[in-house]
């Protein structure tokens, strides 16, 4: 096995701690989301929900609890879109070819950008969620040590198979570009169907049928999915609607992940081949 | 160290390089003996980065053959990429990273062990002067030490052969001519060394051996005393009242080898030492009631050595001018 992805990873989190308001920002805005969005949202839609009986023997989780885990899978979306531009900086300030000029094989650079964007998701995922707990998120409530852990384990698995997927994707158009502003407007059209055709802010049970169909294959819908199955569990009830997770919903979510990832992982395997840096 | 020109380290044949329709590289053919200083000399979009870049395997190489230490770069790239060392034209080091981490990157990006790593950057630090600087970050290093780190970069890997794409470009004059003297030492511990220049007396002072390249072309190989005998024993310019009827009198003479009208005057190549063939040259064109305005005389430089070859000036050869190649970042 080839190491060397792990010197692209070096090398980008030294980027990442060295550049303090990069990783402050990194940090901060995720947190600002819950407390600003996710306040207003829950206080708005509780009172709407409040209206609906509730089923019983359900447990109801207030609309903080549903938001955070879109939260937790926005903020991994946006940091993993964006996680490959790094190599469109190398590329455009000539960092690029000592690299492509190396014998580092070139789909090694493409795993160490997946994994060191994975892991500014893992921490950020993990900010989000002590911030949540903080004030007033119910994610793991009732669940022994031993079940939290798993909780954790399988949120983190959901979180970083997505998050490796669209760091391929990144780093695929990243490639491609020439230009930052070119990859930032993809990455802004990008963002707004992935984000809002999906279950991460509010159900999709009301949507039109079009959408819903988007949302039902939409990546983030699966991640949404895992983490709500492992931070509030299989069945409960929000907003008067009903959700239950089987295990072949979760497996399913999963598998669709893992195809979605190797899928990207095949682009951006294909531009870095035919791409010409000089 | 002398270099050893039965064994080639670069050897190249027929290479040519076209991007769309256009003949960037048009079939060179060259090779670099072991341990040499071997300089592509020649204007900018001459083509000399081009195939440094084919040469590099940084660019798909399409036609023509090409060996790097014994690999065929068509087929055994990641071999080549292994023997060679690179200095881009461009600054190409992260501002935001220290002295120690860029060949600490480095020597990983090439698979060294950690402990020759360790003892590589200590040699490296030592032989380009920058031991005090292991921890500064690049943004806050001069010109000249940020080139001397990249000239130690290229050098991190043992590589056999350096490629320098113009080292000197944008230094101020003394910092160029120090840099001569690191890349002369690396070439003493028998690296051979590849550069390309559009300056005159980089070529001149540094190479064993220089090849003249414009337009995709090699015009001119030979050692620049060589290239410069080519010319003659001595220039003479002259500026007279007819240009066109002294150069038509002088030309027959015994001692001048060629004669063309150069901007307002006319150079002359002699066979003979100059300060003689000047007072006969004066008398003749005299005689033909031709007055001289203004006289020169010097032994060729490159310049002249340029000129004579692809009969013009290098195009935009000013420092000055190309000194925004570093503003980019």
């Amino acid at each position: 096995m080839h190491y060397g992805f792990l010197t692209i990873y070096w090398r980008d989190m030294i980027r990442f701690v060295r550049f303090k308001t990069l990783l402050i920002s990194a940090l901060v805005q995720p947190a600002l989301w819950m407390a600003f969005f996710g306040i207003a949202m829950s206080a708005n839609f509780d009172r709407l929900g409040s209206s609906i009986p509730p089923i019983p023997g359900v447990p109801e989780v207030q609309y903080l609890t549903y938001m955070a885990a879109g939260v937790i899978a926005m903020t991994t979306l946006f940091t993993s879109l964006f996680g490959g531009i790094v190599i469109l900086f190398d590329k455009n300030w000539g960092l690029m070819r000592e690299i492509m000029a190396s014998p580092l094989p070139r789909e090694q650079i493409i795993f160490g950008i997946a994994l060191s964007g994975m892991t500014k998701s893992f921490i950020q995922v993990m900010i989000v969620m002590a911030f949540g707990l903080l004030i007033g998120v119910t994610f793991f409530a009732g669940y022994t040590i031993g079940h939290t852990a798993i909780a954790l384990l399988g949120i983190l698995l959901f979180v970083g198979m997505f998050s490796i997927g669209f760091l391929f994707f990144s780093a695929a158009i990243s490639i491609s570009m020439e230009t930052p502003e070119g990859l930032q407007g993809i990455i802004t059209l990008l963002t707004m169907p992935i984000f809002f055709a999906s279950n991460a802010l509010y159900p999709v049970s009301a949507f039109p049928p079009v959408l819903q169909a988007i949302s039902t294959v939409n990546p983030l819908s699966q991640l949404v999915n895992g983490v709500r199955y492992f931070a509030i569990g299989d069945n409960f009830t929000t907003m008067g609607i009903h959700y239950v997770y089987t295990t072949a919903d979760i497996l399913l979510s999963f598998t669709v992940l893992v195809i979605f990832t190797v899928a990207m992982f095949g682009v951006a395997w294909w531009r870095f081949k035919v791409a010409v840096v000089t | 160290m002398d270099p050893d020109l039965s064994t080639s380290i670069i050897e190249v044949k027929d290479l040519e390089h076209q991007y769309g329709d256009f003949k960037a590289v048009d079939g060179i053919s060259f090779t670099v003996g072991r341990g040499e200083i071997f300089s592509f000399l020649g204007p900018n979009g001459a083509g000399k980065s081009t195939a440094i870049n084919v040469l590099i395997t940084l660019l798909k190489l399409q036609k023509g053959e090409a060996r790097i230490a014994g690999y065929d770069v068509r087929t055994e790239p990641e071999k080549v990429r292994e023997s060679i060392g690179i200095v881009f034209q461009e600054v190409t080091l992260d501002r935001d990273m220290t002295v120690w981490e860029i060949l600490e990157f480095h020597g990983r990006l090439y698979g060294m062990a950690r402990a020759d790593r360790k003892k590589r950057i200590s040699e490296i630090l030592e032989l380009v002067k920058l031991e005090g600087k292991k921890d500064t970050f690049v943004k806050k290093l001069s010109g000249g030490m940020k080139r001397r780190l990249e000239i130690g970069r290229g050098l991190m890997t043992r590589p056999i052969v350096l490629f320098l794409d113009e080292p000197t470009i944008g230094l101020d004059p003394q910092t160029r001519m120090r840099m001569w003297d690191y890349i002369r030492a690396v070439n003493e511990e028998g690296t051979t060394i590849f550069l390309t220049t559009h300056y005159m007396d980089e070529a001149d002072n540094l190479s064993d051996r220089i090849s003249i390249i414009d337009h995709g072309k090699i015009i001119a190989s030979g050692k620049p005393w060589e290239l410069k005998n080519a010319l003659g024993k001595d220039l003479i310019y002259l500026e007279t009242s007819d240009n066109t009827r002294a150069r038509a009198v002088i030309s027959s003479l015994a001692n001048v080898s060629g004669a063309s009208e150069k901007g307002k005057g006319i150079l002359i190549t002699t066979n003979d030492d100059g300060t003689k063939v000047l007072p006969l040259l004066i008398e003749e064109i005299r005689n033909s009631g031709i007055s001289v305005i203004t006289v020169n005389l010097k032994k060729p430089s490159m310049d002249d050595v340029f000129v004579h070859f692809t009969g013009r000036e290098l195009r935009d050869d000013k420092p000055e001018k190309v000194s925004t190649a570093f503003g980019r970042r």
